[in-house]
């Protein structure tokens, strides 16, 4: 386009015609790449928009034979169960605890992963440093939950098998509520700390090196350079990232969650996404459109933090959401 | 240190120390459970119930391992799991492909009310009883395409793929095949396929681990046991301490019987996890890419 509108002469009207077409144009010259994507588009459609379109269920009284939209109106009559329901502070306080838990726990650690790591001369160690902590990533949810749990279990777990070494009487880790945060945000640390660094690493390798070498002849220590150079280089990723996460703080891992669980820790373990499944669609009563409401309700306020998260994060001018 | 050309001050050798005391740690944080489920895992069961087991195997046996490879669950979930990865990442990679060579085109009209179509659904979601619903409307419940078809595309996997089109296919080899001739349909499987190879690994890497680790849509969508992919199998052994005993032929003894279920947990945790494990180091350095190239939020 640029090409042609030099070529083409200085009229600018021509130009203007040139780089303006109208739409139908526009459209019809690149016609193909609306073939291609019409897959795609089909999919989203199909998957995602059309379960937007069925969350109208949370407002009605579901009734398997009439369909979603074939049911009675109820209005907010769910949303005001579940307010008003037991379980509701319950299940707001473990998810965002457990949230912000995590989040707060698990934030230094890929950072001094990073850091160290940074300054590790030798390649080798380097690299097998990187490809064993990056490794628990690749364990499935499934398998970390049994590893957990056979760590720690109560008879043949080694974890108990130590403190019965030690003298202590063993514990019921996972059978004790105060316990099972703890577990679940260390173990979730264990397992992302290495793929976490990663980010950070890319960070790090982005340094001009020459601020580096300055502070060499200023005869600063490495231990000055990291204070000085390295950690202000990543705080910015470091905010950007905190920012991100905070707009999924109601996104807790679900799916360990769920795996944890027993009838044991329920009390600190429920939270709100397990709830829905259950009332949705594990338990002997399901109750379609009141588990829909729940979702929903969750759905939207995510849908607000990640706004306002992604608002914050332009404020910053580091990076948005897309 | 006396070849470096800058000296070390005492500071940076404490400094150096410090940090490799520090690396150690977390090393040996992370290894030290993986090297002792493997060692577990060939031990015999006695030494594992009675705690003797600490770092390496005692009295080495590959009873565990037996006892995973009769259980035909096990067998049948490993097969399924393959299946369900290699057809749906197939249709990943594909639909992947297909939405983000459209949406990285400057010249695509339309372009950025599409991508808000795709992002918003990052953001927003129907949740799970309204999918789980259209699935059940859909004749998918209990069928194979339930496993692939729901999660058919990622959009954070389509976004990377975007910016990579964006940053390394240049305008003008577009322009230039365009005056030679070449179609839209023609470039993509020309010109941008063949360049793509980087991109195209990262993508396949990240959905088909997706697929070998996911259990939940399986969870809800599947009902009979020979559709199960290892995952679900794993979490009624590993999770639910659901072994049935009948599958776990010739041992006679309560005792016995209880080490062997623990010596099978063990193994299937080292075989439900060492394909990977096997692969990654491999492709390590895709993943890398991967998470970089997101970084760059197009």
């Amino acid at each position: 386009m640029e090409a042609l509108k030099q070529t083409a002469g200085i009229d600018s009207k021509a130009a203007a015609r040139v780089s303006s077409p109208s739409p139908l144009k526009k459209i019809r010259k690149v016609w193909r790449l609306y073939v291609l994507i019409a897959l795609p588009l089909l999919y989203i459609i199909i998957f995602k928009y059309v379960p937007m379109y069925g969350a109208q269920i949370a407002f009605r009284d579901f009734v398997v034979t009439k369909g979603i939209t074939g049911s009675e109106w109820a209005g907010f009559k769910y949303f005001i169960r579940f307010f008003h329901s037991y379980d509701f502070g319950r299940l707001m306080i473990n998810t965002i605890v457990l949230s912000v838990y995590s989040l707060v726990a698990g934030f230094p650690f890929p950072i001094i992963l990073a850091l160290s790591l940074n300054y590790v001369k030798n390649e080798f160690f380097k690299k097998s440093v990187q490809m064993i902590t990056y490794a628990p990533h690749f364990i499935s949810v499934v398998v970390m939950v049994g590893i957990i749990l056979e760590l720690l279990d109560p008879r043949n777990g080694i974890v108990n098998t130590i403190i019965k070494g030690l003298g202590f009487e063993p514990i019921s880790f996972m059978g004790t509520p105060e316990l099972f945060k703890s577990i679940y945000v260390w173990s979730g640390i264990w397992q992302s700390v290495g793929f976490s660094c990663i980010i950070y690493l890319a960070a790090l390798a982005s340094i001009d090196p020459s601020l580096h070498e300055a502070a060499v002849v200023d005869g600063a220590n490495k231990l000055q350079r990291m204070w000085h150079i390295d950690i202000p280089g990543i705080m910015p990723i470091a905010i950007i990232m905190l920012i991100m996460n905070t707009g999924h703080m109601l996104d807790v891992g679900f799916e360990k969650v769920l795996l944890m669980q027993n009838p044991l820790n329920l009390r600190t373990s429920e939270v709100i996404d397990t709830y829905v499944y259950k009332v949705g669609l594990a338990s002997q009563a399901m109750n379609y459109s009141y588990s829909s409401a729940i979702g929903l309700f969750k759905s939207v306020i995510n849908l607000i933090l990640l706004l306002m998260v992604n608002k914050i994060a332009q404020k910053t001018k580091q990076a948005s959401l897309w | 240190m006396e070849h470096s050309t800058i000296k070390e001050t005492r500071m940076d050798r404490l400094f150096t120390i410090g940090n490799y005391v520090i690396l150690s740690l977390f090393l040996i944080t992370i290894l030290y459970p993986l090297i002792y489920i493997t060692s577990a895992s060939i031990s015999s069961s006695e030494a594992v119930i009675s705690g003797r087991v600490w770092l390496w195997p005692v009295q080495p046996t590959l009873m565990g391992y037996e006892a995973v490879f009769k259980h035909k669950l096990i067998v049948s979930g490993f097969m399924n799991s393959i299946y369900f990865t290699v057809v749906g990442t197939l249709i990943n990679v594909v639909m992947t492909i297909l939405a983000a060579y459209p949406l990285s085109r400057k010249d695509f009209f339309g372009k950025n009310t599409f991508m808000f179509l795709f992002v918003f659904t990052m953001m927003f979601s129907g949740g799970l009883i309204p999918t789980y619903l259209l699935v059940k409307d859909l004749g998918m419940l209990n069928t194979t395409w339930s496993m692939v078809l729901p999660g058919a595309l990622g959009v954070w996997n389509m976004i990377i793929t975007r910016t990579y089109f964006q940053t390394t296919i240049p305008d003008e080899l577009l322009e230039a095949s365009q005056l030679d001739g070449c179609n839209d349909f023609q470039f993509v499987m020309k010109i941008v396929l063949p360049l793509s190879g980087p991109i195209i690994a990262v993508i396949t890497l990240f959905y088909a681990v997706g697929h070998w680790n996911s259990f939940f849509n399986a969870l809800i969508y599947l009902k009979s046991q020979k559709l199960f992919p290892l995952q679900l199998v794993l979490r009624d052994i590993l999770v639910q301490n659901d072994v049935d005993m009948n599958m776990l032929v010739d041992v006679q003894e309560a005792a016995k019987r209880e080490g062997l279920r623990e010596l099978l947990k063990y193994s299937l945790i080292i075989v439900a996890t060492l394909p990977l494990m096997i692969v990654y180091p491999f492709v390590q350095k895709y993943f890398v890419k991967g998470i970089m190239i997101g970084s760059l939020k197009g």
